[in-house]
């Protein structure tokens, strides 16, 4: 294989690991919030009980996180060396932010949030909970913001040629500002808010469905399934806005995700298919004009297709991208279902009569997590043959020091350790979801002698 | 050219990164020294306590390099671009130390079984010492040169990173950090660990000035370009002045238990001594072997002035809101580590 594919699918393979960690850090950060907001404000135990355990969790998925996040940072250099000296004027001010606004504040006050219970006052701890959510929030910020700029170049020109070719920035706020951005933070962040909030229904069903911490756990699910409810709704929003982007500034990439090959007066919205790329044909079952009118808000309007892009512009996984993309509209319609059920059964007082339900609760943990993970696969594939859209292809991106053997050396070692670390976090969490939160009156906040800012 | 309080930005910027690393050296290196220290306790509870003494900050000293590799990115892009990718497999390996150092510390408190700890605590120090090494190694290529080409291409092996040179900085790199190391456990320790640490960090002293010895002669015989801005400008001897009087007074302070003191003393030799390497270095950041004409440069490596205009803006919001965080965790988990059910 040649370098660049298996530098592709080594970069592919390490922030796709990369990104199971920090949705859920993100969403569970904000459950934390909620939980410890609650017992200030409540002063009932059991929310500082049920925020104690969710801190554990927290712990082993942002570690992973953090430890599996360095190696993208560094990835841009080893891998894509000619991107980076393309990109690094425009793109390194973005990671400089990230660094100093973002991970300097989730770092600095993780260490109080794990090992401050009795050390700080309820308050002060309460302050490092949100400083260390705000601070996972600013890092998809900002990363994202970097990645947007990518799809949808902005706020910069051209300098140099040939191989000493760079884009360098003529206006910030333009690029921060670029014209995919704001959307895809949103969808995003609500990805990692139902990431988190269904892992927590996850864990507080099965309890509930074992009949352990029964108290607890039903208070956890209702906050967690007030945040998916509202979190699943607004996806399919901010979801649509995404897609109206991608329709009027990467066209090539929306015919991919919709299968259409041939320039279409009245476009139709797939629900299910297959693509044939040899054919030049898709089959499925489909919604008629549908997406003429979603991308234009007309029935009647013209979506441009596959071959009106010259061969060498087009996205070449066309079934891959369609497909990923489906299962990500699909799971985003089955959490609506899924939130919307629970909501009503909530609301008539029958949440947790219902066995099956919580029986369902348990694994559609993975549902969310599937569709982060597609949803990246569609807008990364989509955007082939481009690195920097429209300006650098990948082909020429490649870093020119490095050989097959070595990225082929490096992809299986993060293959093992990844794999390795992959069977750990799931031990360990089933071992901390196993043994439950603990509950009693001797396990209470209790700042010893001594310690900082009592109030 | 754009200038603040009378230094070019590219210069600054060039301030700006090695005043990161030199905290990240400064910080992490002290966390990484216990982590090669860790297996010479050999008390499960010695062991704790050394692992508890870095846990609530060693994710937030980690961050530097973060920082530091962004800022590298953002403000010499050729830098990072050609460095990374002709260090290839150091890195890859640096990466993959840090993985295992990170979920090391994670991990090891989560079994009580003996062969899970021993086995945590055994990746714990190798990473932390191979860590330390691979920094090391990647310093002395820079000082050495590296075969850079025109248009910044790479002109040499992929396997040329090892050499002599690199090693010895490499080893002296681990001797350093595992002397602060000792020093910062010292200080966080007491009773009958206490003492033993004491013992382990006059041995780390002998070490890093041996190993430290060896590593200037050689540069002064074999490197000679290193030395030539001080041989230019007399003036500029008081740098190493500084550096040796810092490292002759670890030992003297050590001796009259002021570990404090003595840990400010070691955070001044690191970051020394990374002064000394930037102006060894400077204006060039990465000297060709090719032809002295490929040298890459603070100039021709830059970012715009644009974006260095505006990094240099991000730099002074974040870099009072970076120290107060990093003061208020020191604080909260100042004093002697006491072990509770929330430690590691
Ligand atoms: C800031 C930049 C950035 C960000 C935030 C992401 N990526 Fe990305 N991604 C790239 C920058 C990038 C890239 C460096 O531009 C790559 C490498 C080669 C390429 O074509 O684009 C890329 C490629 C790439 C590919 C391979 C596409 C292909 O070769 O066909 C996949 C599957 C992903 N990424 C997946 C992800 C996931 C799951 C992410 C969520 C964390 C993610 N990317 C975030
Ligand atoms: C290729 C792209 C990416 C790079 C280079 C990258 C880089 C990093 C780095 C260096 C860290 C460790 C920071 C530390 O030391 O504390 C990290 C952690 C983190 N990253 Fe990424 N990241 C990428 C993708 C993403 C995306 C898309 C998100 C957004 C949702 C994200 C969110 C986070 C969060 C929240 C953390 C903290 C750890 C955790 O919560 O698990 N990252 N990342
Ligand atoms: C409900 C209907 C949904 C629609 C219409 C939708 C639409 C889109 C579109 C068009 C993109 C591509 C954006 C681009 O290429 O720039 C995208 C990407 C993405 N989607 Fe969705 N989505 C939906 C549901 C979901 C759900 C439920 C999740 C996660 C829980 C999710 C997570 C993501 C992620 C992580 C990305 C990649 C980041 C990005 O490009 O914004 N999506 N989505």
């Amino acid at each position: 294989m040649d370098v660049e594919i298996l530098a592709r699918i080594q970069f592919a393979f390490t922030v796709a690991f990369h990104y199971i960690y920090p949705p859920l850090s993100i969403g569970l950060g904000l459950v934390m919030v909620f939980m410890e907001g609650m017992f200030l404000k409540t002063g009932r135990q059991v929310y500082h009980h049920m925020a104690r355990f969710w801190t554990k969790i927290f712990a082993l998925t942002f570690g992973i996180g953090v430890a599996t996040g360095i190696v993208m940072e560094f990835e841009f250099g080893t891998n894509w060396a000619v991107y980076s000296r393309y990109v690094g004027d425009v793109f390194g001010s973005a990671l400089a932010a990230e660094g100093i606004f973002a991970f300097a504040l989730e770092s600095g006050f993780l260490g109080v949030l794990l090992f401050g219970w009795n050390r700080v006052s309820p308050r002060v701890h309460f302050m490092a909970t949100i400083g260390v959510w705000l601070g996972s929030m600013f890092s998809a910020i900002w990363i994202v913001v970097a990645n947007s700029w990518q799809q949808t170049p902005a706020g910069f020109h051209i300098v140099g040629e040939g191989m000493l070719a760079r884009a360098e920035i003529t206006d910030f706020w333009a690029m921060v500002f670029n014209p995919s951005s704001v959307d895809r933070v949103l969808h995003v962040w609500i990805g990692a808010f139902l990431a988190g909030a269904f892992l927590v229904m996850s864990v507080h069903a099965w309890y509930l469905v074992k009949g352990r911490h029964v108290e607890l756990s039903r208070k956890g699910f209702k906050i967690a399934l007030a945040i998916a409810a509202v979190s699943s709704v607004a996806q399919l929003f901010a979801g649509h806005r995404s897609a109206e982007v991608v329709a009027r500034y990467q066209p090539a990439k929306l015919a991919a995700m919709e299968g259409h090959f041939d320039t279409l007066e009245t476009a139709d919205l797939y629900l299910l298919g297959w693509v044939n790329k040899e054919d030049q044909q898709t089959w499925g079952l489909k919604i008629s004009n549908g997406l003429s009118f979603l991308v234009n808000g007309d029935w009647g309007a013209k979506v441009p297709g596959l071959n009106s892009f010259p061969e060498e512009d087009r996205p070449g996984a066309v079934n891959a991208v369609f497909q990923f993309y489906h299962l990500m509209v699909m799971i985003g319609m089955a959490l609506i279902g899924l939130t919307l059920l629970g909501l009503v059964l909530w609301w008539r007082g029958k949440l947790f009569d219902q066995r099956w339900l919580m029986r369902l609760f348990v694994p559609a943990l993975i549902l969310p997590q599937k569709a982060n993970q597609v949803g990246w696969f569609t807008a990364e594939m989509g955007r082939q043959p481009w690195v920097v859209y429209g300006h650098l292809r990948t082909s020429e991106a490649l870093s020119e020091a490095v050989t097959a053997g070595q990225v082929l050396f490096s992809l299986i070692l993060f293959t093992i350790i990844y794999l390795l670390l992959f069977g750990l976090f799931i031990y360990l969490l089933h071992r901390k979801i196993v043994k439950g939160p603990e509950e009693g009156d001797d396990f209470v906040h209790r700042p010893k002698q001594g310690a900082i800012f009592q109030d | 050219m754009a200038t603040f309080l009378g230094i070019d930005y590219p210069t600054l910027w060039f301030l700006v990164v090695g005043g990161l690393f030199s905290g990240y050296a400064i910080l992490d290196g002290f966390d990484l020294g216990a982590g090669a220290l860790h297996l010479f306790l050999k008390k499960e509870n010695s062991r704790r306590i050394a692992l508890n003494a870095v846990g609530p900050v060693w994710d937030g000293n980690e961050v530097w390099l973060v920082i530091g590799g962004g800022a590298l990115f953002a403000g010499f892009p050729v830098v990072y671009a050609f460095l990374f990718s002709a260090m290839y497999i150091p890195f890859m390996l640096f990466l993959a130390f840090l993985i295992f150092r990170a979920v090391s510390i994670e991990f090891r408190s989560k079994e009580p079984m003996l062969w899970w700890r021993k086995f945590w605590d055994i990746s714990y120090s190798v990473s932390s010492v191979m860590l330390a090494f691979l920094l090391g190694v990647v310093l002395g290529n820079v000082l050495q040169g590296v075969p850079v080409g025109e248009h910044f291409s790479f002109q040499g092996h992929w396997l040329q990173f090892i050499n002599l040179y690199a090693v010895m900085v490499g080893v002296t790199t681990v001797a350093l950090f595992s002397m602060h190391g000792a020093i910062y456990l010292t200080m966080k320790t007491e009773g009958r660990l206490f003492a033993k640490l004491t013992l382990l960090l006059r041995r780390t002293i002998i070490f890093f000035v041996v190993s430290f010895a060896l590593t200037t002669v050689y540069t002064l015989i074999y490197l000679p370009h290193l030395s030539d801005d001080f041989k230019a400008s007399p003036a500029l001897f008081v740098l190493p002045l500084i550096a040796m009087l810092s490292i002759a007074n670890i030992p003297r302070l050590v001796s009259r238990h002021k570990y404090l003191q003595a840990f400010i003393f070691s955070s001044v030799t690191v970051s020394m001594l990374l002064i000394l390497v930037a102006f060894e270095l400077y204006p060039n950041i990465l000297l060709s072997t090719v032809d002295p004409q490929f040298n890459i440069d603070v100039y021709n490596a830059a970012s715009s002035e644009k974006s260095l205009g505006i990094m240099l803006l991000i730099a002074l919001i974040g870099a009072p809101l970076v120290a107060a965080y990093t003061i208020f965790v020191f604080w909260t988990f100042k004093g002697k580590v006491k072990l509770d059910e929330t430690s590691y």
